[in-house]
């Protein structure tokens, strides 16, 4: 239940889009990625949405079977609205919302959710900021913790010495980051990717810059960045309409004045594969492949989610996992994912293997691409790859906890509301030429960049 | 990292009182405990089969092989050749996957809920026909060395948590990491593996546990139907290996390439034998809580908010398990300061809990946690199920869940400072510390020669 359980040994990551590691930064982007489909008719999600006077825009979903309420509160302040001599500004300032407002302490923040047995996180990602709340639903514990998130989301103060205790932990996370063959694999990759696009920043900063930053910073940027007209709201629970209006309007009407900030560049296409290697004492390579890949409501987006699955998105039934685990033994993880940001996100393979086998699983895993974006997928992967996506359609909303997911992210990315209701027939009007279309013009194997981390080079152990 | 996300995580998991659905058990004359919980707010199923058979179940030199043949389970049998138990469970859109503790093994399925018969086929044929190919053997053995190079060799963390187990125990099997030792899995033959499914892959070694929309007459007759065959073994007597008092402080040290130092201090403590009458254990939970309960809790508070002597801390204790528990301590200093800063200030605050005991206010605020946790579980089917298994395999009936909420708003404040000046003591203390090293110049660790010894 915690520790013990937590050094339990599993057989694999089965997250099909992502790993483990990346979690955080995948969160609620990923999980919809794989939604699956609804097979009956009905709205799999009867979700309601409304704007509120001051322009936030709320999705809900009334749900009375558990005495709670999930919550969450998104805003276009991602790290992608980070400029490159402020790294880091957009990720410091949603961690000091909660570490003093409206006249409370970091302290009393932490304790008034305590007391009433809320759990407040904050989301953070290259896109989204913002966070999230679980609170039993009875009006007395639910008005405290509501309050007390209406203060960090409207008065944040960031303190000045509570600022410079969180850039010291900060610069001492980002430090040891930049020691750990994971991190240090994923920093260089997105660089590779993105270079002076915002997306190629590092979510959380660089040491180089969160040492400059100051008060005056993290307050000019929630300023223009947590306006209301930037604010997506979802809630789930067993709370009515009324209720849901009411807090929407509580959270939203004193957020500063000022339009949605405007959207991101366009991600320019590689033109020339990078080749990276970072050398590290680890006994094994951490392994990255990829380039831009999809942006949210992508026209490619089924196909290449279905074709995605047969790839490297299906755990043992991805062809990835057969030729570098099943067949081989190579390694305990080997993956593909699209994440569909804002704009277009990355899609990338991932495989940690030991030194000495880095250049053979390197070579296999070009070959599987390349045979797949030359020839697609076989009609029996294919139908494999749809059985699974409709058929797991029940298992993507079983939970208040995921369904608080997708509402954030059909709001923040203004997906359709029949999103969800829809998804059975797109995966299903999926076709094999669909797919090899869509992998053709989208990913371009002599277009990849590479990076690895663990030999100094090509061929070295 | 993954003990510092079970401690976040651990006042969620805190309450385990099952309210709010109905529980039914039989006992298969075969000896298999069939238990479901219905839980009808999503159209889906949870299965999981728990075999009372983990790495403290383990001799010397097969360490590991628990998990081995966990792995190896996915490996086919004659009529589920390898590869496909996963793709008939993926076809049906379901999700399955394995894993493997110091106490058990556990294999899930979660399904639509008309596709559970499926997975309770499949479970059968597997606890009864394995393969265990030599062939196949040779390939996994690579895996799971690769796994353990990426799960603890290149994690310091792991690898100080590795090193304060090894040092904490020195009878108690717990002592040993449940991936195994490197040296063990390069010398782990099929044969080891074999002998292992012999010995624990039995009905009357498990329990089968079952969340979901689902009525517990029509598993009971599904499980009867699949499970029903299968003859019960005799099963080899467990010795118990008990851990000898500890009198002294123990310390290691790990040295890998890192940045940050880091501490992690281990006390043996109790775990619950007896739901209805012990009450320390429920104690040491609320003592977990206070100090690390919440971002005001004692811990954050003290050390990474006001002295700042730390950047990060945490606390852990788990009270149910098959063998002892241990309470943890973990810090990682601030820039400037040292394992030895962030050790004094843990040890202060231990002094303190002991000298003033904790305050009707913290008492209150675990207690509130905990009500509302017990409200959260309920979201997660899954999370229901790990609790009835792991109850069941500590030898915890599962219906101790249903009093665990009142056991835990009983507990008083005098009763957090009695278990804090019995168990968080230096007599019954190991420290376990990183000494980060430099990246550049450092030796690798031995290559090792997996492929070429297995064969």
């Amino acid at each position: 239940m915690s520790a013990r359980t937590a050094f339990a040994s599993m057989r694999a990551w089965f997250a099909p889009v992502g790993t483990g590691c990346r979690r955080a930064v995948l969160s609620a982007a990923a999980l919809l990625a794989l939604v699956g489909a609804a097979v009956a008719a009905r709205a799999a999600l009867p979700i309601q949405h409304w704007q509120t006077d001051k322009g936030a825009q709320v999705y809900f979903v009334e749900n009375h079977d558990l005495p709670m309420l999930d919550l969450s509160v998104a805003f276009a302040a991602g790290s992608s609205r980070d400029r490159a001599d402020q790294s880091g500004l957009a990720g410091l300032t949603v961690n000091m919302m909660r570490l003093g407002a409206g006249g409370l302490s970091d302290d009393d923040i932490s304790r008034g959710f305590a007391d009433v047995g809320a759990v407040i996180d904050t989301r953070f990602d290259r896109d989204m900021a913002g966070f999230g709340l679980r609170t039993l639903s009875a009006p007395p514990e639910r008005r405290r913790a509501l309050e007390v998130l209406a203060k960090v989301l409207q008065q944040p103060e960031f303190p000045e010495p509570v600022l410079e205790r969180e850039k010291a932990r900060l610069l001492a996370r980002l430090k040891e980051a930049d020691t750990q063959p994971e991190s240090m694999a994923d920093k260089a990759f997105y660089a590779a990717l993105y270079g002076g696009h915002p997306y190629g920043l590092p979510p959380e900063g660089e040491v180089a810059t969160v040492g400059g930053l100051k008060r005056q910073d993290l307050a000019d940027f929630y300023r223009t960045h947590y306006s209301a007209a930037n604010a997506v709201i979802a809630m789930i629970g067993d709370i009515t309409r009324a209720d849901a209006e009411a807090i929407a309007r509580q959270l939203s009407e004193r957020l500063p004045p000022g339009p949605a900030p405007a959207p991101l560049p366009p991600v320019p296409e590689l033109t020339q594969a990078q080749v990276r290697y970072l050398p590290h004492p680890a006994s094994q390579s951490h392994i990255l492949l990829g380039a831009p890949g999809m942006r949210r409501g992508d026209p490619d987006y089924f196909p290449l989610l279905v074709g995605n699955y047969v790839l490297g998105g299906g755990g043992f039934d991805s062809r990835l996992t057969k030729e570098v685990r099943e067949k081989r033994g190579l390694a305990y993880s080997a993956y593909s994912y699209f994440l569909p940001l804002a704009q277009d996100g990355p899609f990338q393979i991932g495989l940690q293997t030991k030194k000495a086998q880095t250049g053979q699983a390197i070579e296999i895993v070009r070959k599987v691409l390349g045979d797949f974006v030359a020839e697609g997928p076989t009609a029996a992967e294919l139908q494999q790859a749809k059985d699974n996506l409709v058929g797991g359609f029940p298992l993507r909303i079983d939970s208040n906890k995921k369904i608080i997911e997708y509402l954030t992210v059909i709001g923040f990315y203004r997906l359709p509301l029949s999103y969800l209701d829809d998804f059975t027939s797109n995966v299903a009007k999926v076709t094999l030429a669909d797919v090899k279309d869509a992998f053709r013009r989208r990913v371009h194997p002599d277009l990849i960049d590479l990076v690895v981390v663990g030999p100094a080079a090509a061929g070295e152990p | 990292m993954l003990l510092r996300a079970s401690l976040v995580v651990l006042l969620a998991h805190m309450p385990s009182a099952m309210a709010g659905g109905n529980m039914e058990e039989r006992v298969l004359p075969n000896g298999l405990k069939v238990i479901v919980k219905e839980d009808h707010r999503a159209p889906v199923a949870v299965s999981q089969l728990w075999y009372k058979a983990g790495s403290m179940d383990e001799f010397n030199g097969t360490t590991g092989v628990a998990h081995v043949l966990e792995h190896m389970m996915f490996k086919g049998t004659p009529r589920v050749p390898a590869g496909r138990f996963t793709k008939l469970i993926a076809a049906a859109g379901g999700r399955d996957n394995a894993f493997t503790a110091q106490d058990y093994t556990t294999y899930f399925q979660q399904l639509q809920k008309s596709r559970l018969p499926l997975a309770l086929k499949l479970e059968a044929d597997r606890m009864q026909n394995l393969s265990l190919s030599k062939a196949e053997f040779g390939k996994e053995i690579k895996v799971v060395m690769e796994e353990r190079r990426w799960r603890t060799d290149d994690k310091p963390q792991s690898l100080v948590y590795e090193g304060m187990m090894a040092t904490a125990f020195q009878e108690h099997p717990y002592r040993r990491p449940v991936i195994g030792w490197m040296n063990d899995l390069e010398h782990m033959t099929a044969a080891d593996a074999r002998a292992w499914y012999r010995r624990w892959y039995a009905p009357n070694n498990a329990v089968l546990v079952v969340v979901g929309d689902v009525q517990p007459a029509q598993v009971f007759k599904l499980a009867a139907d699949y499970f029903g065959k299968i003859k019960a073994r005799p099963l080899p007597v467990r010795k118990p290996q008990a851990e000898p008092p500890q009198e002294g402080i123990r310390r290691v040290e790990v040295k890998v390439p890192a940045k940050l130092p880091y501490l992690l201090m281990g006390y043996h403590a109790p775990v619950l034998r007896n739901p209805a009458q012990d009450w320390e254990p429920y104690a040491l939970e609320v003592l977990a809580g206070v100090l690390d309960g919440n971002g005001s809790a004692r811990l954050n508070q003290a050390l990474v908010r006001e002295s700042r002597v730390a950047s990060e801390v945490g606390a852990g204790y788990d009270d149910v398990a098959r063998g002892p528990g241990m309470f943890l301590l973990e810090g990682t200093p601030s820039e400037g300061k040292t394992v030895r800063d962030v050790e004094a200030a843990l040890r202060e605050q231990v002094e303190k809990l002991k000298r003033d005991g904790i305050t009707p206010e913290e008492l209150q605020r675990v207690k509130a946690q905990v009500i509302a946790a017990q409200v959260y579980q309920r979201d997660s089917m899954f999370y229901q199920g790990m609790l009835i298994g792991q109850y069941e395999i500590s030898g915890l009936s599962y219906q101790a869940l249903d009093t665990r909420l009142e056991r835990l708003k009983a507990v008083s404040a005098e009763q957090v400072r009695e278990v804090a000046g019995k168990y968080l003591k230096d007599d019954n203390l190991t420290v376990a510390t990183l000494d980060p090293q430099p990246l550049e110049g450092h030796t690798p660790v031995a290559p090792p020669k997996g492929a070429r010894d297995v064969r």
